[in-house]
């Protein structure tokens, strides 16, 4: 008995001594600001790594040596496994790195969770700073503060093939209502090709159907969000999406699992005639079955020669809060970010520069990135800036909603309400 | 019954043992000691942080310290019951355990008979090959099964094309929610089966010859022998695999999530753990997760003691 009571005892001075409330970490600021050391770096892992890693040692190697005692650790991540990496770094400033690149439409619930610092005053000093394309520059803010230097932008257009197109007789499409009717007539003449790529999980193009359509999926009033997405006007969108995911254009079963970079590859390998696809796919596409045999146009409105507006998609450069080497941090963050690398890496990759100079002299030689600088001229739109976007979008709700119009399980009506539901609790979570 | 023979009764010295009752429950606490620190460090807190979490409105925010603690009570739980997804989520979830637990025992047992019946040789290749899919990490055989059963390049495919079954040409294997979850059952099956059979195997072997001589000129049949002498003596290690089997397919995460895109076309192939990631840990909403967590464990161990009692009352000590 006495041995029991012991033990009861024990466990409850233990629950005691944990205190009943989960851990919270401190705040993160370490306050101190060395000049010698090791900063960490992470950057995105990319398919085809090797000219990224190319540009960006060299950059390392520029740094070193322009600062004695300085070592620059980078480590690439994985894109599909960031979240788990920032979240631990964000709660363990030991395993946290100083500069690390971002998504942008990550950036808002990383702000609220404390992990990146406020660099506005940081890139207002900066010279190259001012010719910051300002809609980009947008991007990187949260309530008006500049949280990460905008590394490039991913845009996307519409791929096309231009073999089959001259083969058939047929045109670009003009407006957003026409490529339905131009894949079908595409798949029945050439049942071996998917008349436009798409899939049930690529949010990023179905979002500009419902931005053409005049619908939005959220709406900002007084600070909150709201979902909008059981609109009239983006079912309108969603509808004239959906129809792509048909037998007759692209089959369900085939692709309704695919993302942004599946309903690519199809197109890489040449089983299809059309795709949506962004300027950073243009390596992919190259490599291809489809390299020499392809063109690109803005996706069309829905007017004649109109842009749908496109989702500004696009990577930045961030110094975390936990950093110990905050003005190293910071000078690597303008360097790697600068004109000089922005350029190198367009070269190297083809990533859209976020400076409104350099996108301009690039758009004047280089026909391919005519048409994503046309679309970027044309106005291009962003996910709401909250951090319940990120939970939306880790809760899948959007590709749910596609997919289960698609598959019939639900009309749209009611695959919206759901959604819009789901979205709704996010916001107000 | 024959097996009667193997078990032996403790004697109990009850007189002496109240005597020393004190220096016993020392000696007992001493020798525990090592074993319940161990429990209550590995086991008992991280379950105190669950149950605790899972009361909380807990997030990446509130954990990185940007945002201060709310206390739900058991509102993540009413949140959690009244989702009507998450009831359709654990009848698939038990469902599916069901059929990866069965296949398993099944698939297990009869290629342990199969092994204790055959030479050297063909057992050797016969291990080699459970082995080989034992020890394939979860994430590489199930990568390694969704290139042979790939729409358009999958060898599955193309070898039933090429046998005459035209229409499986560019068949999706992962777009029916019911083909999607058999061949993700077949692919657990497949990972887990060698545990049963080389655990049932050792069993099978280490029964005395004498036994089975002894049952067979008493004139019982292999189905009497198989039912009356074999079952009962294997039953400590069927229910060790029972049980195993049960925890390890319930809480199944990375065939699921590997194979069907993280669920499966508009979430139909969702099992808890991947629902309980969805909802919750990926969307950083630790209290929601924490909570499902909780469910989790409850439930499993109702399904342990339901099962081990179960045992019980037929009547055989394990």
């Amino acid at each position: 008995m006495r041995l029991r009571r012991l033990l009861v005892i024990g466990a409850l001075g233990t629950l005691a001594l944990s205190g009943c409330a989960p851990v919270q970490s401190a705040s993160q600021s370490s306050g101190t600001d060395e000049k010698s050391g090791t900063l960490r770096v992470w950057l995105f892992d990319e398919v085809n790594r090797a000219p990224k890693e190319a540009v960006v040692a060299e950059a390392v190697k520029e740094f070193e040596a322009r600062n004695a005692g300085v070592k620059v650790d980078v480590q690439y991540i994985q894109i599909a496994s960031r979240a788990e990496r920032f979240k631990a770094a964000f709660s363990d400033a030991k395993s946290s790195p100083d500069v690390a690149e971002f998504g942008n439409t990550d950036l808002a619930g990383y702000v609220a969770s404390g992990g990146f610092t406020d660099v506005t005053a940081d890139v207002s000093a900066w010279p190259e700073g001012k010719d910051l394309d300002p809609s980009v520059l947008e991007t990187g803010k949260v309530d008006g503060k500049v949280y990460g230097v905008p590394w490039f932008v991913g845009l996307r257009a519409l791929y096309y093939r231009t073999d089959v197109f001259a083969e058939l007789g047929v045109q670009p499409p003009k407006t957003i209502e026409e490529i339905a009717p131009l894949a079908r007539r595409i798949r029945q003449a050439k049942p071996e090709l998917y008349g436009i790529s798409v899939g049930g999980k690529y949010t990023y193009a179905m979002l500009p159907f419902v931005w053409a359509a005049g619908g939005e999926i959220a709406r900002q009033d007084n600070g909150k969000w709201s979902s909008t997405v059981d609109s009239s006007a983006a079912r309108a969108g969603i509808a004239r999406y959906t129809e792509l995911l048909k037998d007759d254009i692209c089959p369900p079963a085939q692709c309704a699992q695919n993302g942004g970079d599946a309903s690519v590859q199809q197109f890489v390998s040449g089983k299809a005639a059309m795709t949506i696809g962004g300027n950073f796919n243009r390596q992919a596409v190259e490599a291809g079955a489809a390299k020499g045999k392809y063109a690109v146009v803005p996706l069309p409105g829905t007017a004649a020669g109109s842009v749908a507006p496109a989702f500004a998609g696009g990577n930045l450069l961030g110094v975390l809060k936990s950093t110990q080497r905050r003005t190293l941090a910071k000078d690597f963050m303008q360097l790697l970010g600068g004109k000089q690398y922005q350029e190198k890496l367009y070269r190297a990759m083809g990533n859209l520069p976020t400076f409104s100079d350099l996108q301009r002299t690039l758009g004047a030689n280089d026909p391919f990135v005519k048409p994503f600088i046309t679309t970027s001229e044309a106005g291009t739109r962003f996910v709401p800036a909250t951090p319940a976007w990120a939970k939306i979008d880790a809760q899948a709700v959007l590709p749910n909603m596609i997919q289960q119009v698609i598959t019939g399980a639900q009309p749209i009506d009611q695959a919206s309400s759901a959604a819009a539901q789901l979205m709704n609790s996010a916001f107000t979570s | 019954m024959t097996h009667q023979v193997m078990v032996a009764e403790p004697v109990h010295d009850v007189p002496a043992r109240q005597g020393k009752r004190r220096g016993d429950g020392w000696a007992a606490a001493r020798y525990l000691t090592p074993t319940l620190l161990i429990l209550g460090g590995l086991l008992g807190y991280p379950l105190y942080q669950l149950v605790l979490i899972s009361l909380f409105d807990y997030g990446q925010e509130q954990a990185s310290g940007g945002a201060p603690l709310e206390f739900l009570g058991l509102g993540n739980y009413q949140k959690l019951f009244g989702d009507p997804q998450f009831w359709t989520v654990l009848t698939q979830t038990v469902g599916f355990a069901a059929v990866c637990v069965i296949g398993t025992l099944a698939v297990g047992g009869a290629l342990a008979v199969l092994a204790s019946r055959v030479r050297a040789v063909p057992r050797m290749i016969l291990f080699l090959a459970a082995l080989g899919a034992w020890a394939t990490p979860a994430v590489a055989g199930s990568t390694v099964w969704m290139f042979l059963f790939d729409t358009d390049f999958g060898l599955v495919n193309e070898v039933l094309v090429g046998l005459g079954f035209d229409g499986m040409a560019n068949y999706s294997w992962t777009y029916d929610k019911f083909v999607a979850f058999g061949l993700v059952a077949a692919q657990v099956i497949w990972c887990s089966f060698p545990f049963v059979m080389v655990t049932l195997y050792a069993g099978i072997i280490a029964i005395p010859k004498e036994i089975l001589e002894a049952a067979s000129l008493d004139g019982a049949s292999t189905a009497r022998t198989v039912r009356t002498v074999i079952l009962p003596l294997l039953r400590p290690l069927l229910v060790i695999v029972t049980i195993q089997s049960i925890i390890w397919d319930f809480k199944l995460f990375t065939q699921i999530y590997v194979m069907t895109g993280g669920g499966g076309v508009a979430g139909n192939n969702l099992v808890l753990n991947v629902y309980a990631y969805q909802k919750a840990f990926a969307a950083s909403e630790y209290g929601m997760g924490s909570a499902i967590g909780v469910v989790m464990t409850v439930l499993l161990l109702a399904v342990t003691l339901v099962y081990l009692r179960a045992l019980r009352r037929s009547g055989e000590p394990l």
